[in-house]
Parts: C-alpha cells; structure tokens; sequence
C-alpha cells in the first residue's frame, strides 16, 4: 500500500473560523501569506495582530495569536503602544486604505517616522469595502463609487494617493515594498515581500510595509477573474509594484 | 521620603512613577505640560517608555495598545485634548481595560482659555465618548491627595479592569504644597493579568483578543450588562467622599477640587459669624456619593452647589437631593476664581441663589 504523505495542509497561522470575505476578494490570500510567514519565521507564538475597522475587522478571530482591535485609523498608533511595552515581541497591523491612507494617515506617517519596529500589511482596493463601495483616497480617476457616481472627479476630490511613495521620504523607514496577488507570479513575489518585512521587525531593522494592490470584486461590480484584470490593467499603471525602501539591501 | 515641597503637575508625574507606572504617551496641552516634562526626564532614564505622540488621537490609542499588552500605563492632558481622547476611552472602558487618564482642567468650550476650570464634569463623568460606559473618576483637593490618588488609581483600574480618571483643575496642578510620597496604599489582591496580548507564548493554547466589536445584538447586551454590574460593585466599594463641618449645619454647600478649597475659607467666615455651614466634598465623582446626601439634617435651609463651571455637578446634587431640600447653585467659569466672600454672600442670600 502506497504511503500517504501530505501535500498540502491549512497553514497553523489561521484559526478554523470561516473567513468573512466575499467570493474573488484576495483578503483570504493575504491572510494566508501574512500566517505563513509567521510561521515560517517561527514567531507566530510572540505575535500580536493589530485588526483594524473596514472588511478585515474581524481578522482577529482569523489569525491565529493574540490580537487587538484597534478604532479606525488608529491601528499603528495602537501597535506602537504595545511594541514600545513589549520590544521583543512581533506586531503588525493588518490595514485597508480607508483606515490606513484617509482617517489614519497621521498615525501611519508618524509611527513610520519613529521607525517603531513593526509591519504594516496595507490593502490597497481602492474602495470602501465593508460600509458598501464608497470613494476612497486611493480611488482611481474616474472611477465609479456609490460617492462619486459619475466616477471620481479630481479636480474636486483629489487623486489616488499613493502611501508607499510617501513613506519612501523616510529615513526610519527600513522596508517597503509594493505587491499584487492578482496571478501566480506576483503572488509568489508578494508572498516573499511579506516574508522579508517580518524578518526585517525580527532582526529590529525598523519599520516595514508591505502595500498589497487588491480587489474588491463585489463593489467594484465585476467578477473575481475581471477584477483581477483590473488590477493588472488599471490599479497597477497608477499604484506601480516595486521596492521603494530597502534599508538591508542598501546596507549591505 | 520626608515631605518635599512640589508642584501639582510634577507631583502627579512622581506620584504615577512611585504607582509603577510603566509607559506614558501624551501630546503637550497647557496647563499640564510639566506632567510629561517630569516624566520624559525619569521614565527613559529608568528604562520605562515615555513617548510624546502625534496627537491626543494618537496617544490614546498607544494607551489602550500598552494597557491591552499589561503594562501600567497612564496620559495625561487638558480640556480640548481630554476630548480629543474620547474615542479611544470608549473603546479602552469596553475592552476592559486598565488605565490612567489624568485630566487638568481649563476653561471652555472651544479652545477657551488656560485658566483653571471644573468645567469638563460632565465630559469625566459623562464621557464625550459613545456608548454606556463609566469611567471611576476623582478629583482631589490637595496636592497630598493628588499623589495619594495617583498612586493608588493604578491598583484600581487593574482591580476592576476600568479607566481610571483623576480630575483636577489648572489651579491644582500648578501651584505648590509639601507632599508624602511614601503614604501608604490600600493593600489589594490583584489577579494576575493572564488576560494580555503579549504573546501566546505566554499562555499557551489560549488567544488572547482585547476588543471592543461585538456584532451580535445579544452578546453585546450581554457584555453592557455585565458592565453595569462592574459600574455598581465600583459604586458599593469605591465611593468617596468627605463630609465637613457637619454639626448640624443650616446650610451644606457641596463642592470639590479647587472650589472645595475656597468654600473651606467661606465656611470658616460663616461660622464666625453664627450661621453653620457644613460641606460635603466628593472625592469620587464617578461614583457620585449619593449617600452622603442622607446625613443633611431634615430641617437644614439649603444645599448649595458650588462650581468652577456654569452648573455640571448640579445635576448630580438634584438627583442625590432628591426633592428633600432647596438645592441653590453658585458658579464662576471662563478661568475666573472666586473670593470666599462670594460664596459667604450667596449662602447669606442663598433665596436668590435657588434653582430648585
């Protein structure tokens, strides 16, 4: 009789609780690559997630640690508070663009600015995911929300802005880098990128993020393969993939 | 420690350190900067963590992560930065979580003025922030009593897992008196806080999650329930309050903080001249000490509520009065003092000073 050897197995970084995402979100994905690198780095049982307000509010029933949830905005604010308290310990905050780039920018700039040790996971969709499909400041131009109808004017609502080029102007600043999950070969550099930036707060290198260019098939009002199209064709002109700060690779 | 002549503010920052204070976060605000002057100085150099924020938003929020992860943690600030903090205390009272919040009160509303006031009661003991909550909030009335309190607030807050706020006013904390910082604190069993985010490490086979979300209608039922519960073991055991002059007074004035100290003086000059006034001073705000109301002798001619604020404890004195006697109210507000001899001529007039 042939040996049954395992192939594949759910990553022990993630609880049994069903995920709440919607069909074609790639939320899941990330939450998958966020708990294997925790894994794979073997501090997963010194780890603290940060859940903040939008769809992934509840991401503190999903990743398997101890975790807080933060206000809206306040979430590296909130893991600045706990890393200062506990430096050997690993935190990271898991952020969509309305909380991340709108209400929490200040507190994303600034705890970026003290370089505290921690990883931001920012997904970037472009939208208002869980209040149901709003504008967000990462919206692109034209595009059609339930706030901006005729698609997003931005002579009067501003453009899409862009964190991770914002964030390279810092010197304490060690990583940030720019990814997509929308196909295999980006899922592989993203899931390496997530990876580094934990390594980075292991080795206390500084502060590190990891923006992902993501979907939101339902608001958006596309199917999931459309949607990751769209990633591809629209998001990525606008939101280009890349490193922008490597502290380790310029050091050594 | 023999006593030590300090100032308000800086004895309130010693008085944490000598409390354990492990982290403070805070953003400057007149008047209570010398608070994370004094700590800047003597956390970092004993190896705790003292961090000045981007904001008020910011610093409480490093609060509720801090006292999340089971450090003993504290902010202080002032009027419009106290409510700047609302939302994070909302949401660090529904996670149940220990902290020091130490409010300096200045005049307002608005940016107002940074002259002492008593005008942000309601903002303590009301809360600026949704839902129901409470926070145990004191106010002292000496400089001796702010580091006695501050000392002690921190085994409270663990003892119930609640914010604890110690509300004082600009008077208080800048001026000097000479202070013990070795007094003795209640002795209480506090229960090992295997509750913190610090690490399943820590407590292997069990996650722990400091949240505030409860989606289901019931479980959070359930959950305000459970706090009201709290709120009144907190009312039955930690009320506080001292009554003054209390033979057989004609009139009580009640009042705290800073007015109690002026209405100690006007009570002084009414006795000289024949007319007995008695003074119930809360110290706990936050449980009001309703009870103290029952000691008023059945034929005494007033209650007279006295404020740095247009009438916020008022409201309090009502509803402890509860229709027994006359309730009269005397305010000054904006930053401005008042004399004793003002509080001597509304009791002596106290008829014009009645609202109920």
């Amino acid at each position: 009789m042939a040996e049954t050897t395992v192939k594949y197995e759910k990553t022990k970084g993630l609880t049994d609780k069903p995920l709440s995402y919607c069909p074609g979100c790639t939320h899941g994905i990330i939450h998958k690559l966020v708990a294997e690198a925790l894994v794979d780095l073997d501090i997963l049982d010194k780890t603290i997630a940060i859940a903040s307000v939008g769809c992934s509010v509840f991401s503190y029933e999903f990743f398997n640690c101890d975790a807080q949830q933060a206000p809206h905005g306040r979430a590296c604010a909130e893991a600045t508070g706990i890393k200062r308290v506990l430096p050997d310990n690993i935190v990271f905050t898991y952020q969509g663009d309305g909380d991340l780039a709108s209400i929490g920018i200040a507190e994303t700039i600034h705890a970026a600015n003290r370089g505290e040790n921690i990883t931001v996971i920012f997904v970037n969709n472009a939208i208002y995911g869980m209040t149901g499909g709003q504008m967000a400041p990462t919206s692109l131009p034209g595009q059609k929300t339930t706030t901006s109808q005729n698609g997003r004017d931005t002579d009067w609502t501003g453009g899409p802005i862009k964190i991770s080029e914002m964030l390279a102007t810092i010197d304490s600043v060690a990583y940030l880098e720019r990814v997509s999950v929308h196909d295999p070969k980006n899922y592989l550099k993203a899931k390496k990128a997530i990876k580094k930036a934990f390594q980075y707060q292991k080795e206390k290198r500084g502060f590190s993020m990891i923006e992902i260019v993501s979907t939101c098939p339902v608001n958006w009002g596309m199917k999931p393969v459309d949607a990751m199209n769209w990633v591809k064709e629209e998001m990525i002109p606008v939101f280009p993939l890349g490193v922008f700060k490597d502290k380790g690779a310029d050091n050594e | 420690m023999a006593k030590v002549l300090m100032k308000g503010n800086e004895a309130i920052a010693l008085a944490a350190i000598k409390g354990g204070v492990d982290a403070f976060y805070g953003y400057p605000i007149t008047p209570q900067n010398e608070v994370p002057e004094y700590l800047s100085k003597h956390l970092l150099a004993n190896g705790k963590v003292f961090l000045q924020s981007e904001s008020e938003v910011s610093a409480i929020n490093m609060v509720y992560g801090a006292a999340g992860a089971g450090a003993r943690v504290m902010t202080s600030s002032s009027s419009p930065g106290i409510a700047l903090k609302q939302e994070g205390i909302s949401y660090i009272a529904a996670a149940e979580l220990p902290c020091l919040i130490v409010s300096v009160m200045r005049g307002g509303p608005g940016l107002g003025g940074i002259q002492p006031s008593q005008a942000d009661y309601y903002q303590a003991t009301r809360g600026g922030g949704n839902g129901d909550y409470s926070l145990i909030v004191y106010a002292p009335e000496t400089i001796q009593e702010v580091a006695d309190t501050i000392k002690e607030s921190f085994d409270i807050a663990d003892y119930y897992r609640n914010p604890v706020m110690v509300l004082v006013d600009g008077l208080i904390g800048q001026m000097m008196e000479s202070v013990d910082f070795d007094k003795p604190i209640k002795e209480r069993f506090l229960p090992e806080k295997d509750w913190a985010t610090n690490g399943t490490a820590n407590h292997p086979g069990r996650r722990n999650v400091a949240n505030s979300l409860q989606i289901d209608p019931n479980a959070l039922e359930q959950h305000n329930i459970h706090l009201q519960e709290k709120y009144n073991l907190i009312k039955k055991n930690e009320t506080r309050y001292e009554m003054i002059n209390f033979d057989d007074p004609e009139y009580v004035i009640v009042a705290y903080g800073t007015m109690a100290r002026i209405c100690r003086s006007a009570i002084e000059m009414l006795n000289k001249e024949g007319i007995k006034v008695g003074m119930i001073r809360p110290i706990s705000l936050f449980p009001y000490p309703e009870k103290a109301f029952d000691e008023i002798p059945k034929n005494a001619k007033g209650i007279l509520c006295a404020e740095l604020s247009m009438g916020q404890m008022l409201d309090d004195v009502l509803i402890a009065n509860n229709g027994r006697h006359k309730v009269g109210f005397f305010g000054r507000s904006g930053g401005m003092l008042p004399d004793p001899e003002e509080i001597v001529d509304a009791i002596k007039n106290f008829s014009e000073r009645v609202v109920k």
